[in-house]
């Protein structure tokens, strides 16, 4: 089923975002959190929609401590969009789907 | 499919009861959802108020087991943000955003949302301010937070986030709380939770993310500063009901108005759960909601 999305560690995303002609996403999520597991799905869907124009990338932050440090993340679920090693967007929380929809569009 | 007999707009526990009540009746159902179905329950770590489960069980298990039930008893869900209602037929259309969907009665089933300070804090959302402490908690590890609130969620999630944070202020604008008294017995006998009684939050500032937040005493006057890398806001909520405005009756701060059937002001339009005007907001009064709208959703299709 998530074969579609990438599941990234420290020393992956690093070597990701340096060589990564797609643009990305990162989706940060977490085993305890409700609102990730549930927002997996739709992150799944898009992956199969979008995945030949972006790179679909999930970390687990209990396990990866350094890469949502580094982006400052302090929330969970947050995606963040990265083009051209930088990131571009960033959302945080549950959204709509369809607004997810949109800001892939706007990165590619 | 042409024209359903009843649409129903929000999966959390409401409106998958009525989706799943509809089901059980046969009628010609279809339950749209704009991002995952659960809703606010989603965010809540642990509910041991939920009967049934008398060891408690996680917010999320107890969505995706309602949304299981709900699927097996042959509930259509569909993912779409609803953009408007039309109520001026006899057969109704909620409209989304590449197509209308005509049926012939509606369940508003759209839930609430966290209500926001209003102090500058969305420069922060993500980074430091946050709305849900069983998704963020962990961030604060030995942390110093701040919650705001004296409400049921406030006192339930502040004792969560103490797992983690070495020290919880509890910033409450009374002297007293809300909470149920089994949260507050909880909540005074926590030697990490300090509150700040009389208070409210003015402001926030820090580089990265919160460092700083700005207190304001109510009685005194008085302005302090907390160093506090997290500020956890549980004040109330909001309806959502930004796409209904104008189209059903609601009190003056937005929640739908319904009769005992659920029912608004427009016939064979229902609301229910955290949506309408109700003096108690739970998981298990949604669900009593939900079936009461599908029910009387039912008759009022069958005598169209």
């Amino acid at each position: 089923m998530a074969e579609n999305v990438i599941h990234l560690n420290d020393e992956d995303f690093d070597e990701l975002l340096k060589t990564s002609e797609k643009p990305i996403l990162v989706d940060f999520w977490a085993p305890w959190c409700g609102p990730c597991k549930a927002t997996e799905p739709i992150i799944e869907a898009l992956a199969s929609e979008f995945g030949d124009q972006m790179t679909f990338t999930k970390v687990n932050v209990d396990d990866n401590p350094i890469s949502p440090s580094k982006h400052n993340v302090q929330a969970i679920p947050t995606l963040l969009f990265i083009k051209d090693g930088a990131v571009v967007n960033q959302i945080t929380g549950m959204v709509a789907k369809e607004k997810l929809e949109e800001a892939i569009k706007s990165v590619l | 499919m042409s024209e359903y007999d009843l649409v129903i707009i929000g999966a959390g526990p409401g409106g998958l009861t009525a989706g799943l009540y509809a089901a059980r009746a046969r009628m010609n159902v279809l339950l749209i959802e704009k991002a995952a179905p659960g809703g606010q329950v989603l965010v809540t770590d642990w509910i041991e108020n939920y009967p049934g489960f008398p060891e408690g069980i996680s917010g999320f298990d107890l969505a995706e087991k309602i949304k299981d039930q709900a699927l097996t008893l042959g509930l259509d869900i569909e993912t779409a943000e609803v953009q408007g209602l039309d109520l001026s037929g006899k057969i109704k259309e909620v409209i989304l955003k590449e197509k209308r969907i005509k049926t012939k009665s509606v369940i508003i089933a759209s839930g609430a949302s966290p209500k926001k300070l209003g102090v500058g804090e969305d420069k922060f959302m993500g980074k430091g301010v946050s709305f849900c402490g069983t998704c963020d908690g962990p961030f604060f590890k030995d942390k110093v937070v701040v919650a705001v609130g004296g409400g049921d969620t406030a006192i339930q999630e502040s004792i969560f986030l103490t797992r983690f944070a070495k020290k919880v202020y509890i910033v409450h604008r009374r002297d007293e709380l809300r909470a149920t008294k089994i949260l507050q017995e909880r909540a005074f006998a926590n030697d990490k939770i300090e509150f700040l009684w009389d208070s409210v939050v003015t402001g926030m500032d820090g580089f990265f993310g919160v460092e700083k937040i700005h207190l304001k005493n109510l009685k005194t006057g008085d302005k302090s500063e907390i160093e506090a890398n997290g500020c956890f806001i549980w004040i109330g909520i909001l309806p959502n009901t930004e796409f209904i405005k104008g189209v059903v009756k609601t009190d003056e701060s937005g929640f739908i108005l319904v009769d005992t059937q659920m029912q608004t002001n427009v016939p064979g339009v229902f609301a229910i759960g955290d949506v309408r005007d109700t003096p108690l907001r739970q998981i298990a009064t949604a669900v009593g909601d939900g079936a009461v709208a599908a029910f009387c959703a039912e008759h009022y299709v069958e005598n169209l």
